[in-house]
């Protein structure tokens, strides 16, 4: 049949074009990591792995080490999330399960909004904003009662880890939300009804029912929220402090491993400090993957026993 | 009476006429109860009497209000938006709508299987009879393995399940797993069980196994069913009330009901004739 086999054609035709364009995107992956291993191959040369651990960064000799910038990378994502997660979890509990659905609309709709804010605008918020509110009351009233700890010492400046910190929690939260509450939101009928009519409250069955149905949902909406605030460039670059030191309070200046390569990369005149820079943006890359694995393999280890899927 | 599908004829039983009137041998009593959705009045001044340890069915055609009002004698109702509940019902001398009752409360003495099974996903096998326990904060390890080992026996899934208690729920078959929710429904040790068309997501074996499992249920608990499967009413159910368009038509022994009906919409209906 004549007509049978020109679908075959258009069959095929559609098969190894989509196939091409799945490759190319490994593809692309792979040219970007090897891309960036090259074009820092002068600095994996002089410093070898070392230069994961070492903490100086001094471009006058031309010493070069990346821990001051995976620490801040590591750490302000960190403070982001443990602000972000109960913040943006608790949203959105409250606008699935909780609010009258003209107010769940209406403050979804803000929180969606707050991913669009360009993050300059943040950056300003911060420094204008956040970083005189940290230098005047949370860094003093902290020092004054967990000052004890090194974590908690005040400083005198501002800017720094925790400020950073603050800045990405409000720029990730919406991921948190939108898609927690997304989530939420198709958890079944029939779940909550067994719940309920074993005499669970309210609480009861979003605790014991919703949640964990939703579970690697909502572990896919942080892990989504982490990659934002491992990659976040220009609002962190604004209030971090962008010193390449590494302090023991969460208040003192540091460097991320973005704001580095922002601020850093047009100044870069020797081969080998340009070297290093792209090696630090090779290590980002590495740690996003990295980040992004754990998250299939948790999803996945959940996957028998959790119902909803991102 | 010729016209009867011969299949519907139930089995002779010597019980009286009208239900019940002595408050002993009540266990539910519904007087004059309304329900909305919104502004649609879906059920109309319903009175009924759900007779101890028998199973009472409800029937009806699609629509007719019968899996509503089966979710007004647990107060799960209420809990879809908009839905709105007026009248009495009693339990143990006390309105289950009264003022101050607690919702929770009356849920956790009158449990409920839905119409398809509803496992939780994330529960073994074990976790999910136990979860009403969990909920009524009973911890003590040797009270949830004696609870649990009750519900599943009761639920007549014991035997299939004993080996593999800590598997997911969600990994049984279809009516493996009504019966671990009705396992789980009566784990909790409620004087009511209500059932919202139990088997319609189920095949005719599976089917089989919780009508017979239903005969055993009666000797212990209050049974109340709601069914669009006429024969099924015939076979498992003490006593039937038959609803139309949101009201009672006519409530009595399932005997009589299907043999003898008073109202000729109760006659239409069991006949075939429309439905």
């Amino acid at each position: 049949m004549p007509r049978s086999s020109s679908l075959n054609w258009q069959d095929r035709l559609f098969r190894w074009a989509c196939l091409g364009f799945a490759l190319l995107i490994l593809g692309l992956v792979a040219a970007l990591a090897v891309e960036l291993a090259w074009s820092s191959r002068l600095a994996l040369r002089a410093f070898g792995f070392s230069f994961l651990w070492t903490q100086v960064w001094d471009p006058v000799r031309e010493v070069f080490g990346a821990l001051p910038f995976i620490y801040g990378t590591l750490v302000t994502s960190a403070i982001a999330l443990l602000i972000a997660v109960p913040f943006g979890l608790g949203t959105a509990i409250f606008l699935a399960e909780l609010a009258p659905p003209r107010i769940s609309e209406i403050i979804g709709f803000l929180v969606e909004l707050l991913a669009a804010i360009p993050s300059v605008i943040y950056g300003l918020v911060g420094l204008f904003v956040v970083v005189p509110w940290v230098r005047s009351v949370a860094s003093p009233s902290v020092d004054a009662v967990l000052g004890w700890l090194p974590v908690f010492q005040g400083s005198p400046y501002g800017v720094g880890i925790f400020t950073a910190g603050l800045i990405l929690a409000v720029m990730i939260v919406p991921f948190v939300t939108t898609v927690s509450r997304e989530v939420l939101l198709t958890v079944p009928r029939s779940q909550r009804e067994a719940a309920l009519a074993l005499g669970a409250t309210h609480w009861e069955t979003i605790w014991t029912t919703i949640l964990p149905y939703a579970r690697s949902g909502i572990i896919g909406s942080i892990f989504l929220a982490l990659a934002r605030a491992l990659g976040e460039t220009m609002a962190v670059t604004m209030v971090v402090g962008n010193r390449p030191e590494i302090h023991p309070s969460i208040f003192d200046p540091g460097y991320t491993m973005a704001a580095v390569l922002a601020n850093e990369f047009a100044e870069a005149t020797s081969n080998l400090y340009l070297g290093a820079l792209i090696e630090i943006g090779l290590v980002l890359f590495g740690i996003t993957i990295v980040v992004n694995g754990v998250a299939r393999l948790l999803l996945y280890r959940l996957h028998d026993t959790s119902a909803v899927h991102v | 009476m010729s016209s009867i599908v011969p299949s519907v004829k139930p089995p002779r039983l010597a019980v009286r006429e009208a239900p019940p009137a002595d408050a002993s041998s009540v266990a539910m009593a519904v007087d004059r109860l309304n329900a909305w959705f919104a502004e649609n009045h879906v059920l109309r001044d319903i009175s009924i009497t759900f007779p101890k340890q028998q199973v009472t069915a409800l029937i009806g055609p699609s629509g007719c209000g019968k899996s509503t009002l089966i979710r007004c004698l647990n107060r799960m109702h209420e809990v879809v938006a908009g839905a709105r509940v007026k009248g009495e019902i009693w339990v143990d001398g006390m309105n289950i709508y009264g003022e101050g009752v607690d919702p929770v409360q009356v849920r956790r003495k009158i449990g409920m299987v839905f119409q398809k099974p509803n496992p939780f996903p994330t529960m073994s096998i074990y976790d999910n009879v136990a979860a009403g326990l969990k909920l009524n904060g009973v911890r003590n390890v040797s009270v949830l393995d004696e609870a649990v080992e009750r519900g599943l026996r009761q639920a007549a899934l014991w035997e299939e399940v004993k080996d593999k208690l800590k598997e997911p729920g969600t990994g049984l078959s279809g009516g493996q797993q009504q019966r671990l929710c009705i396992a789980r429904a009566l784990a909790v040790k409620p004087e009511i069980l209500l059932l919202d068309e139990p088997c319609s997501a189920l095949d005719p074996i599976a089917t089989a196994k919780i009508e017979e499992l239903l005969h055993e249920l009666k000797t212990q608990y209050t049974v109340g069913i709601v069914t669009h499967n006429m024969q099924q009413a015939a076979r498992v159910s003490s006593f039937t009330g038959f609803l139309l368009l949101g009201e009672l038509i006519e409530f009595g022994t399932t005997d009589r009901l299907f043999t003898n009906p008073s109202d000729p919409r109760t006659e239409a209906y069991i006949t075939g004739r429309f439905g």
